[in-house]
């Protein structure tokens, strides 16, 4: 219900939607990445990334379907993609997804990713924007009174913020490791 | 950083969007920029009034119609995660279908020795040129779209989007050529769609990764 409120523009809804997926994406990680041996401060990291997706590509979840099937998909996206860059060829079966989506709930942890890296990709103006509203947690209309800018501005910026850490998740961290 | 700053991120950016109202403008403007250079630079065929009383003529609308649309209803489909060509991809197989039963009536009425002239015709060059030519516009439309997306199969996506683009593309190019024998559409739009598919194909696997 909340995903089709969200849908619809209702951010009190859509608020609901990344915090409720966060503990069963964060299992699905958590097993996949003992299970392939791999340490589990990366798990983390994929979170945020799956999460990050989730919210970037709403869009595509189909009204009239359920959600779980296609949460499973994007977690089993990333997860490959996250293998491949490692230089490892696993295939994910959707099911093992799909059952560990009604793991228990874990408690979040720091991502091994240092903030003030990843903000540096970003331009000034989506870094500073970023700061305010995620690490200072101020509203869209007080960043917007703070930097001078219009609200409109603020949330056009935040959204390019937010495609630009995307990419950056996908491109580079995972291969100096 | 700490996943619940994320989170307050995410859900401060919360305008919402539907794929299908993003695909649905990629179409409409694929098919203006194909309109505009079909009507600049191609034009009717010159009997075209004449044409239009013809079944055979009238025919091949019906099939690279029912391509572009159940091309563009696959590609709602494997423009999402988890999609696959199980869902939809049997509708694919509607304007095969329905030409291969065109080319079996064209079989039955025409003389044995009718059937290389009608299957060589007059346009084949042509056809095997605008056709792609035509589908560039919608290709890259559908392509932008489907960018928004999250296909599973970047690469499938591509050649699917790259089969609706060549739907839409062949209609236009329909209204050119003359050679309307169900013997030259099966030989040579098909040909054409292969070559916009393999590109679709090619560009979408690099391009729609996510």
């Amino acid at each position: 219900m909340w995903m089709r409120a969200s849908m619809t523009g209702d951010a009190g809804a859509y608020r609901q939607l990344p915090v409720s997926l966060a503990p069963h994406v964060r299992a699905v990680a958590r097993s996949q990445c003992r299970s392939l041996g791999a340490p589990e401060s990366e798990a983390e990291d994929l979170v945020q990334e799956v999460l990050l997706t989730i919210h970037l590509k709403r869009g595509t979840w189909d009204q009239w379907g359920p959600i779980g099937p296609w949460v499973a998909a994007i977690t089993r996206n990333k997860l490959i993609d996250v293998l491949r860059r490692r230089g490892r060829h696993i295939t994910v079966p959707i099911e093992d997804v799909v059952d560990s989506l009604q793991a228990e709930d874990l408690t979040p942890e720091l991502s091994t990713r240092d903030i003030d890296t990843l903000l540096e990709h970003l331009k000034p103006q989506q870094r500073e924007i970023v700061r305010s509203i995620s690490l200072n947690g101020n509203s869209i209309r007080e960043t917007a009174d703070q930097l001078q800018m219009t609200e409109g501005a603020v949330r056009v910026t935040l959204h390019r913020a937010l495609k630009a850490l995307a990419v950056f998740y996908r491109s580079s961290v995972r291969e100096d490791r | 950083m700490k996943t619940d700053d994320l989170i307050q991120l995410l859900v401060k950016d919360s305008a919402p969007w539907r794929f299908r109202s993003v695909l649905a403008a990629a179409v409409v403007g694929g098919i203006i920029i194909a309109a505009i250079l079909f009507f600049a630079e191609i034009g009717f065929r010159p009997d075209i009034s004449e044409a239009v009383k013809s079944n055979r003529f009238l025919f091949k609308f019906v099939v690279t119609i029912s391509l572009a649309v159940t091309a563009i209803w696959v590609t709602l489909s494997v423009g999402r995660p988890g999609g696959s060509l199980a869902h939809r991809g049997l509708a694919l197989s509607i304007a095969p279908a329905l030409l291969t039963c065109a080319l079996v009536v064209e079989l039955l009425v025409l003389p044995e020795s009718q059937w290389m002239p009608h299957l060589v015709g007059h346009n084949a060059r042509l056809c095997l040129t605008l056709i792609p030519l035509l589908s560039v516009g919608p290709l890259a439309c559908l392509l932008a779209a489907l960018r928004e997306g999250a296909p599973s199969s970047p690469g499938l996506a591509g050649a699917v989007a790259g089969l609706a683009a060549s739907g839409i593309a062949a209609t236009f190019y329909a209204a050119n050529c003359t050679d309307d024998s169900a013997l030259f559409v099966m030989t040579w739009y098909p040909m054409a769609t292969l070559i916009v598919t393999t590109a679709g194909y090619l560009v979408g696997r690099k391009l729609l990764r996510w």
